[in-house]
């Protein structure tokens, strides 16, 4: 797993062209360079038309940037979906057993699978979620959960996002793309359908409303027009046909929540939040926040309205709670876990710490509040110094950092300035959960452009694919 | 829906057909600039613009004098005041963007697509491009919007609440075109005669797209009294005053609420007047002055429609 063995290609394998892309490969080969140049183009100038860009923030208004779209497709077979699919499943049903557990009698704390201390004091653990009772005791009813290959091909959770994880509209789009781009792939291959993702996720939140409530009104609450994921916030509202508010089209009475309208108020009882627990409430979170509503966690506990993921789930997807993942699995549903973590070594734990002391320059180091690919060290991309000057931070502050093994990302072709070529990818399925777990066949497959980099991430220069999970 | 919604719905309309009347404004004044005449009344036809728009002040900030090219660049492309074609557009597109939601993807793709070619053209036309084409290019633009929004839109809230902006702005603007232009004209009070009239009363029928309508209508020479008529009082002439309030009445009446009675009301009476109003009456009390109460009268509905649909309303 060390970065010097090749990467796993999703595409070519020893015997040749990999099965599931034998067809892609006889299509890519008759296709003219000027033409996949040309839709290329096309791609871009429809991106545009369309609005799916985003906003940067620090530059002259209006400007706005697209994420790359690539036209190669990323292929799973049915075969290996099967697999990922009941991992992820298995996965988020712990993790919600997790939460609720966590916010109730903190079972897995007394058993002593989990130091205490790692809950209690995290900045993401809300003490005033404690006996709060949610609708079907889920918590992550949205979560965005990153997937890395590598080695031989096996899968890795690499990260649980179980806050407001953003790219599904670019899962949707990318397929739209394609299919008017590449109508005659679509023949040739059987590609399961994502578009109906919207109609899930309006019918998981609907199963999520407070009892009582016989035909709920669910809203998506966005920070506004000029949050960089806008265009997704007004997606999704658009395609499941709810209202898409920000904090001041809402105000709440008597712990209800209501939403302002020409034709008066109107009470809002499932609220799919694009908004970080901070900002969610002035009186009960940060008060500066613009973007709340005041009185929205008293009504939420309440039980007046429902917050779609739950306040507070941020406390299972901390960097240093995913070490423990497998263990509530086990703990909680009775399973062996299907995917697999990272592993992972605890710099609070000393063996740990000694161990990612003496091999720095082999892992990646990363710190357990971070987000975004910000904050952490690549061991073997790193020089001496920087090396040097991170051992520093991590004897300072241990507790703050995780270390894991350099992953070599599976890498699919990819066009390129030169042509097509290997780029490393990951993926994001997004796993819903209410009346039952469901989830799309696909995901948002989001690619590193630049060659050899393994950074991902929109905001540093990462791209996104079609996901085609096939049917037979 | 959202009050906040139908704001922004409202003003999205609103400003789209600003911009369509802004490019219909500037061609007759271009092309009236391109008359024989003296320097003098080329200046007088800007100068009214600037007067009618109330941006005499923002535009002596930015220039010496007014010649052709300063007041199109003023009017058409200078982002920095808010009454420009350009900065109409992106308030367009701003609060499209902000509601894409409410619109149909149709709707939205063709009002950004707009304001992408828009940010383009602006290049070529200051460069010496060809000016009349693009105010042609912004009028047709706004009927796409329109013709997109007809077609594709569910006749509910947010439909209403655009076509009432549209018709509201139409009417304010007419009104504003006709007025400044029979002063330029009609300095001392009616009078006929002269070719020069003729082509100055024929690029004022042109700029709201009437010049054929007054044949049809009229069958004889035009005369300013048939014109203001025409464009007052004819509630089949798409343009007119009339025609503007009847239809911000139809719509007005299909998004009641509870305490939209009274500005219902008042839309009613303003309509049933131009409905069975006279031009003979409208001159008797002086042009100028029943078409300053009419943009006043105009704008107090607006007031009234915000007080009643778009401003957040507290706790019922």
């Amino acid at each position: 797993m060390a970065l010097s063995t090749p990467p796993y290609d999703e595409m070519h394998g020893s015997e040749g062209v990999r099965a599931h892309y034998r067809t892609f490969a006889n299509w890519l080969k008759q296709t003219a360079a000027e033409k996949l140049q040309r839709k290329r183009a096309e791609a871009d100038a429809l991106f545009h038309r369309v609005g799916i860009t985003f906003a940067v923030y620090g530059e002259a208004s209006g400007t706005e940037r697209l994420i790359p779209f690539d036209i190669v497709p990323r292929i799973i077979p049915a075969s290996e979906w099967q697999q990922l699919a009941a991992g992820l499943k298995q996965r988020v049903r712990a993790l919600n057993a997790f939460i609720k557990d966590i916010y109730h009698d903190q079972e897995i704390l007394k058993a002593g699978k989990l130091p205490a201390e790692e809950i209690l004091s995290n900045a993401q653990f809300r003490s005033e979620m404690m006996g709060v009772n949610v609708p079907n005791d889920i918590y992550a009813h949205i979560a965005g959960v990153d997937i890395v290959r590598a080695g031989a091909g096996e899968f890795y959770v690499l990260e649980d996002n179980l806050r407001v994880p953003s790219g599904v509209s670019y899962m949707i789009e990318d397929r739209k793309m394609m299919m008017r781009l590449f109508p005659e792939l679509f023949a040739q291959y059987a590609v399961a359908p994502v578009e109906h993702y919207p109609d899930l996720l309006l019918d998981n939140l609907r199963s999520v409303a407070p009892a009582g409530v016989n035909d709920p009104v669910v809203v998506v609450l966005t920070p506004g027009c000029y949050n960089s994921a806008y265009f997704e916030h007004a997606f999704i509202a658009q395609q499941m046909g709810v209202e898409l508010v920000e904090g001041s089209d809402l105000f709440v009475k008597d712990h209800y929540v209501y939403m302002r309208t020409t034709r008066g108020p109107q009470r809002v009882d499932v609220i799919y939040r694009r908004i970080d627990d901070d900002f969610l409430d002035p009186k009960a979170f940060r008060p500066d926040s613009q973007l709340g509503v005041p009185g929205l966690l008293d009504a939420y506990r309440a039980g007046h309205v429902n917050v779609t993921n739950a306040i507070g789930t941020g406390v299972a997807d901390d960097k240093s709670i995913y070490p423990y993942v497998p263990d509530m699995v086990r703990f909680y549903l009775g399973e062996e876990p299907l995917l697999n973590n990272v592993p992972t070594y605890v710099l609070r734990r000393e063996e740990d710490l000694k161990y990612t002391l003496d091999h720095l320059s082999e892992l990646v180091v990363k710190e357990v509040h971070g987000a975004g690919g910000y904050g952490m060290l690549i061991g073997p991309a790193a020089s001496k110094a920087e090396i040097a000057a991170f051992r520093d931070r991590i004897i300072a502050a241990p507790q703050k950092y995780i270390a894991q093994p350099t992953l070599s990302l599976s890498a699919c072709p990819t066009f390129v300035e030169q042509g097509i070529a290997p780029r490393h990818i990951d993926l994001r399925p997004f796993v819903l959960s209410g009346r039952d777990v469901t989830l799309v066949p696909g995901g948002l497959t989001r690619v590193a452009l630049t060659e050899g980099s393994l950074v991902v991430n929109s905001s540093q220069g990462g791209g996104t694919k079609d996901t085609w999970v096939l049917e037979r | 829906m959202l009050s906040s919604t139908a704001d922004k719905l409202f003003w999205m309309a609103r400003y789209a057909e600003r911009a369509e009347n802004l490019a219909r404004m500037l061609d007759v004044n271009y092309r009236m600039s391109l008359f024989p005449q003296g320097p003098q009344s080329v200046n007088q036809g800007w100068n009214a613009l600037l007067a009618i728009s109330d941006l005499m002040g923002e535009y002596q900030t930015r220039y010496d004098g007014i010649t052709p090219e300063k007041a199109l660049a003023f009017f058409a492309f200078d982002g920095s005041h808010p009454s420009s074609i350009i900065s109409c557009w992106r308030a367009v597109r701003e609060n499209a963007r902000a509601v894409r939601g409410a619109l149909t993807a149709e709707t939205w793709e063709t009002i950004n697509s707009t304001w992408l070619e828009l940010r383009t053209m602006e290049v070529s036309v200051n460069a010496g491009g060809d000016v009349s084409s693009f105010f042609e290019w912004v009028k047709y633009r706004s009927h796409l919007v329109r013709g997109v929004l007809r077609s594709t839109m569910l006749r509910d809230e947010a439909f209403h609440f655009a076509w009432l902006g549209t018709y509201l702005e139409r009417a304010d603007n007419t009104a504003r075109i006709l007025d400044v232009k029979y002063h330029l004209l009609l300095p001392g009070g009616e009078g006929v005669g002269g070719a020069a009239d003729y082509y100055q009363w024929s690029a004022l029928l042109n700029s709201v797209a009437a010049f054929e309508i007054y044949r049809k209508v009229y069958r004889d020479v035009i005369t300013p009294r048939r014109v203001a008529e025409l464009l007052i009082l004819r509630d089949d002439m798409p343009r007119s005053l009339s025609h503007s309030i009847r239809q911000s009445y139809f719509h007005l009446k299909q998004i009641r609420n509870h305490q939209s009675a009274e500005t219902e009301r008042r839309m009613g009476v303003l309509d049933a007047e131009l409905h069975f109003g006279r031009i003979e009456d409208i001159f008797q009390a002086g042009l100028h002055e029943y078409l300053m109460s009419f943009i006043e009268r105009v704008y107090e509905l607006g007031e009234r429609v915000s007080k009643d649909f778009l401003v957040p309303t507290e706790v019922a």
